[in-house]
Protein backbone atom coordinates (compact mmCIF):
# COMPACT_ATOMS: atom_id res chain seq x y z
CA UNK A 1 0.00 0.00 0.00
CA UNK A 2 1.46 3.54 -0.85
CA UNK A 3 1.01 6.16 1.67
CA UNK A 4 1.10 9.89 1.70
CA UNK A 5 1.04 11.86 4.99
CA UNK A 6 0.06 15.84 5.01
CA UNK A 7 -0.60 18.39 7.30
CA UNK A 8 -4.66 18.35 7.30
CA UNK A 9 -4.92 21.94 5.55
CA UNK A 10 -7.60 22.83 2.55
CA UNK A 11 -4.12 23.64 0.95
CA UNK A 12 -3.48 19.87 0.62
CA UNK A 13 -5.87 18.90 -0.87
CA UNK A 14 -4.32 19.30 -4.54
CA UNK A 15 -1.75 17.02 -3.21
CA UNK A 16 -3.99 14.37 -2.02
CA UNK A 17 -5.97 14.25 -5.04
CA UNK A 18 -2.49 13.91 -7.18
CA UNK A 19 -1.52 10.97 -4.86
CA UNK A 20 -4.57 9.26 -5.71
CA UNK A 21 -5.24 9.59 -9.37
CA UNK A 22 -1.38 8.81 -9.69
CA UNK A 23 -2.50 5.53 -8.82
CA UNK A 24 -5.34 5.10 -10.68
CA UNK A 25 -3.67 5.98 -14.18
CA UNK A 26 -1.11 3.07 -13.46
CA UNK A 27 -4.56 0.87 -14.52
CA UNK A 28 -6.88 1.64 -17.24
CA UNK A 29 -9.55 3.20 -14.94
CA UNK A 30 -12.60 4.23 -16.78
CA UNK A 31 -13.08 8.59 -16.47
CA UNK A 32 -16.10 8.13 -14.65
CA UNK A 33 -14.58 5.86 -11.94
CA UNK A 34 -11.81 8.03 -11.80
CA UNK A 35 -14.42 11.06 -10.65
CA UNK A 36 -16.17 9.37 -8.24
CA UNK A 37 -13.58 7.91 -6.14
CA UNK A 38 -11.53 11.85 -6.95
CA UNK A 39 -14.76 13.32 -5.66
CA UNK A 40 -15.07 10.58 -2.66
CA UNK A 41 -11.48 11.38 -1.55
CA UNK A 42 -12.76 15.10 -1.51
CA UNK A 43 -15.33 14.73 0.55
CA UNK A 44 -13.57 12.85 3.01
CA UNK A 45 -10.61 14.56 3.10
CA UNK A 46 -12.12 17.92 3.17
CA UNK A 47 -13.89 16.52 5.99
CA UNK A 48 -10.75 15.88 8.22
CA UNK A 49 -8.91 19.13 7.03
CA UNK A 50 -12.29 21.15 8.21
CA UNK A 51 -13.14 19.24 11.83
CA UNK A 52 -10.59 16.66 12.96
CA UNK A 53 -8.33 19.04 14.71
CA UNK A 54 -10.04 22.11 14.95
CA UNK A 55 -9.03 24.72 15.78
CA UNK A 56 -5.84 23.46 15.47
CA UNK A 57 -4.15 21.93 12.38
CA UNK A 58 -2.93 17.74 12.71
CA UNK A 59 -1.70 15.45 10.14
CA UNK A 60 -3.52 12.87 8.10
CA UNK A 61 -2.48 9.62 6.07
CA UNK A 62 -3.81 8.88 2.71
CA UNK A 63 -2.89 5.15 2.15
CA UNK A 64 -4.00 4.14 -1.74
CA UNK A 65 -3.53 0.38 -3.12
CA UNK A 66 -5.19 -0.68 -6.54
CA UNK A 67 -5.11 -4.17 -7.53
CA UNK A 68 -6.86 -7.48 -7.45
CA UNK A 69 -8.97 -9.59 -10.09
CA UNK A 70 -11.05 -8.03 -10.96
CA UNK A 71 -9.18 -4.46 -9.91
CA UNK A 72 -10.28 -2.39 -7.06
CA UNK A 73 -9.36 0.51 -5.40
CA UNK A 74 -8.79 0.35 -1.34
CA UNK A 75 -8.27 3.93 0.37
CA UNK A 76 -7.67 4.54 3.77
CA UNK A 77 -7.77 7.74 5.51
CA UNK A 78 -6.03 8.15 9.16
CA UNK A 79 -6.15 11.03 11.28
CA UNK A 80 -5.83 11.43 15.04
CA UNK A 81 -8.15 14.47 15.72
CA UNK A 82 -11.28 13.86 17.62
CA UNK A 83 -13.18 11.00 17.13
CA UNK A 84 -15.58 11.01 14.66
CA UNK A 85 -17.95 8.53 12.71
CA UNK A 86 -19.21 10.36 9.30
CA UNK A 87 -21.38 7.00 9.06
CA UNK A 88 -23.20 7.36 12.05
CA UNK A 89 -25.44 9.98 10.67
CA UNK A 90 -28.56 9.32 8.72
CA UNK A 91 -28.30 10.17 4.90
CA UNK A 92 -29.50 13.15 3.76
CA UNK A 93 -32.71 13.68 2.53
CA UNK A 94 -32.95 13.62 -1.56
CA UNK A 95 -37.01 14.25 -1.69
CA UNK A 96 -37.11 17.19 -0.33
CA UNK A 97 -37.40 20.46 -2.55
CA UNK A 98 -35.18 23.17 -3.01
CA UNK A 99 -36.01 25.24 -0.44
CA UNK A 100 -36.46 22.85 2.41
CA UNK A 101 -32.71 21.32 1.25
CA UNK A 102 -29.84 21.90 3.73
CA UNK A 103 -26.00 22.38 2.37
CA UNK A 104 -24.81 18.91 5.05
CA UNK A 105 -24.68 15.86 4.67
CA UNK A 106 -24.32 15.54 0.81
CA UNK A 107 -20.77 14.86 0.60
CA UNK A 108 -20.85 11.81 2.54
CA UNK A 109 -24.46 10.67 0.73
CA UNK A 110 -22.00 10.56 -2.28
CA UNK A 111 -19.30 8.91 -1.21
CA UNK A 112 -21.59 6.07 0.20
CA UNK A 113 -23.99 5.47 -2.86
CA UNK A 114 -20.56 5.94 -5.46
CA UNK A 115 -18.50 3.21 -3.56
CA UNK A 116 -18.99 -0.50 -2.73
CA UNK A 117 -17.70 -0.15 0.54
CA UNK A 118 -17.32 2.20 3.26
CA UNK A 119 -16.08 1.27 6.75
CA UNK A 120 -15.24 3.46 9.55
CA UNK A 121 -12.91 2.46 12.97
CA UNK A 122 -11.75 3.85 16.07
CA UNK A 123 -8.28 2.19 16.56
CA UNK A 124 -5.39 3.33 19.01
CA UNK A 125 -6.11 6.92 19.25
CA UNK A 126 -6.77 7.18 15.26
CA UNK A 127 -10.12 8.06 12.88
CA UNK A 128 -9.83 5.05 10.30
CA UNK A 129 -11.95 5.67 7.47
CA UNK A 130 -11.94 3.04 4.79
CA UNK A 131 -13.68 3.40 0.84
CA UNK A 132 -13.15 0.48 -1.48
CA UNK A 133 -14.59 0.33 -5.37
CA UNK A 134 -14.29 -1.89 -7.97
CA UNK A 135 -12.98 -0.18 -11.14
CA UNK A 136 -12.51 -2.81 -14.14
CA UNK B 1 -12.05 26.33 -13.64
CA UNK B 2 -12.95 29.03 -15.78
CA UNK B 3 -16.22 30.42 -15.86
CA UNK B 4 -17.20 32.35 -19.43
CA UNK B 5 -20.47 34.96 -18.88
CA UNK B 6 -22.98 35.91 -21.36
CA UNK B 7 -25.63 38.37 -20.52
CA UNK B 8 -28.84 38.70 -22.79
CA UNK B 9 -31.22 41.53 -21.03
CA UNK B 10 -32.51 39.65 -18.12
CA UNK B 11 -30.78 36.20 -19.17
CA UNK B 12 -27.63 35.56 -17.99
CA UNK B 13 -25.58 32.30 -19.49
CA UNK B 14 -22.62 31.25 -17.42
CA UNK B 15 -20.29 28.86 -19.06
CA UNK B 16 -18.34 25.97 -16.93
CA UNK B 17 -15.08 24.58 -17.23
CA UNK B 18 -13.17 22.31 -15.23
CA UNK B 19 -13.69 21.30 -11.56
CA UNK B 20 -16.14 22.67 -9.69
CA UNK B 21 -15.01 21.76 -6.35
CA UNK B 22 -14.04 22.74 -3.09
CA UNK B 23 -11.08 25.57 -4.29
CA UNK B 24 -12.89 26.36 -6.93
CA UNK B 25 -16.92 26.84 -5.93
CA UNK B 26 -15.91 29.77 -3.68
CA UNK B 27 -14.97 31.66 -7.49
CA UNK B 28 -18.60 30.38 -8.87
CA UNK B 29 -20.21 31.41 -5.44
CA UNK B 30 -18.86 35.02 -5.91
CA UNK B 31 -18.95 35.22 -10.08
CA UNK B 32 -23.09 34.86 -9.33
CA UNK B 33 -24.09 37.35 -6.16
CA UNK B 34 -22.08 39.56 -8.19
CA UNK B 35 -24.19 39.39 -11.50
CA UNK B 36 -27.40 37.75 -10.23
CA UNK B 37 -29.11 41.31 -10.05
CA UNK B 38 -31.92 41.72 -12.16
CA UNK B 39 -31.93 38.29 -13.51
CA UNK B 40 -34.77 36.60 -14.40
CA UNK B 41 -33.20 33.74 -16.32
CA UNK B 42 -29.74 31.84 -15.17
CA UNK B 43 -28.07 29.08 -17.54
CA UNK B 44 -25.65 26.99 -16.20
CA UNK B 45 -23.91 25.76 -19.38
CA UNK B 46 -22.15 22.41 -17.65
CA UNK B 47 -20.52 21.08 -21.29
CA UNK B 48 -17.20 21.56 -20.58
CA UNK B 49 -17.37 20.87 -16.64
CA UNK B 50 -15.41 17.57 -16.12
CA UNK B 51 -15.92 17.32 -12.10
CA UNK B 52 -18.31 18.19 -9.46
CA UNK B 53 -18.27 17.63 -5.74
CA UNK B 54 -20.23 18.45 -3.12
CA UNK B 55 -19.10 22.01 -2.51
CA UNK B 56 -20.06 22.91 -5.89
CA UNK B 57 -23.32 21.17 -5.42
CA UNK B 58 -24.15 23.79 -2.35
CA UNK B 59 -23.03 26.86 -4.67
CA UNK B 60 -25.96 25.49 -7.35
CA UNK B 61 -28.10 25.00 -4.71
CA UNK B 62 -28.07 28.25 -3.39
CA UNK B 63 -28.16 29.73 -6.94
CA UNK B 64 -30.99 27.35 -7.47
CA UNK B 65 -32.74 29.07 -4.26
CA UNK B 66 -32.45 32.23 -5.71
CA UNK B 67 -33.89 32.20 -8.99
CA UNK B 68 -37.01 30.34 -7.22
CA UNK B 69 -37.47 34.31 -6.24
CA UNK B 70 -36.64 36.04 -8.71
CA UNK B 71 -36.89 33.82 -11.92
CA UNK B 72 -35.62 30.58 -13.22
CA UNK B 73 -32.26 28.67 -13.54
CA UNK B 74 -32.24 26.07 -16.28
CA UNK B 75 -29.04 23.59 -16.20
CA UNK B 76 -27.55 22.85 -19.64
CA UNK B 77 -25.10 20.11 -21.12
CA UNK B 78 -25.03 17.65 -18.73
CA UNK B 79 -22.58 14.88 -19.45
CA UNK B 80 -22.92 11.51 -17.97
CA UNK B 81 -20.42 11.56 -15.20
CA UNK B 82 -22.22 14.90 -14.00
CA UNK B 83 -25.21 13.59 -14.36
CA UNK B 84 -24.76 10.47 -12.03
CA UNK B 85 -24.15 13.07 -9.16
CA UNK B 86 -27.40 14.43 -10.22
CA UNK B 87 -28.79 11.48 -9.62
CA UNK B 88 -27.32 10.43 -6.57
CA UNK B 89 -27.89 13.33 -4.76
CA UNK B 90 -31.24 13.91 -6.03
CA UNK B 91 -30.43 17.25 -7.70
CA UNK B 92 -32.18 15.86 -10.73
CA UNK B 93 -35.45 16.59 -8.89
CA UNK B 94 -34.64 20.16 -8.25
CA UNK B 95 -32.81 21.18 -11.04
CA UNK B 96 -34.35 22.01 -14.55
CA UNK B 97 -31.73 20.25 -16.43
CA UNK B 98 -31.63 20.62 -20.47
CA UNK B 99 -29.85 18.40 -22.66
Amino acid sequence: MKELTVAATLENLGAVQSFIEQELEQCECPMKAIMQISVAVEEIYVNIAHYAYHPTVGEATVRCEVGGDPVHVTIQFMDSGKPFDPLAKPDADTSLTAEERGIGGLGILMVKRSMDQVDYAYESGKNILTIRKEIC
Amino acid sequence: MTINKIKNDNELTVLLEGRLDTTTAPELETELRQNMEGIECLILDMEELVYLSSAGLRVILGAQKQMNKQGKLLVRHVNDTIMEVFEVTGFTDILTIEN
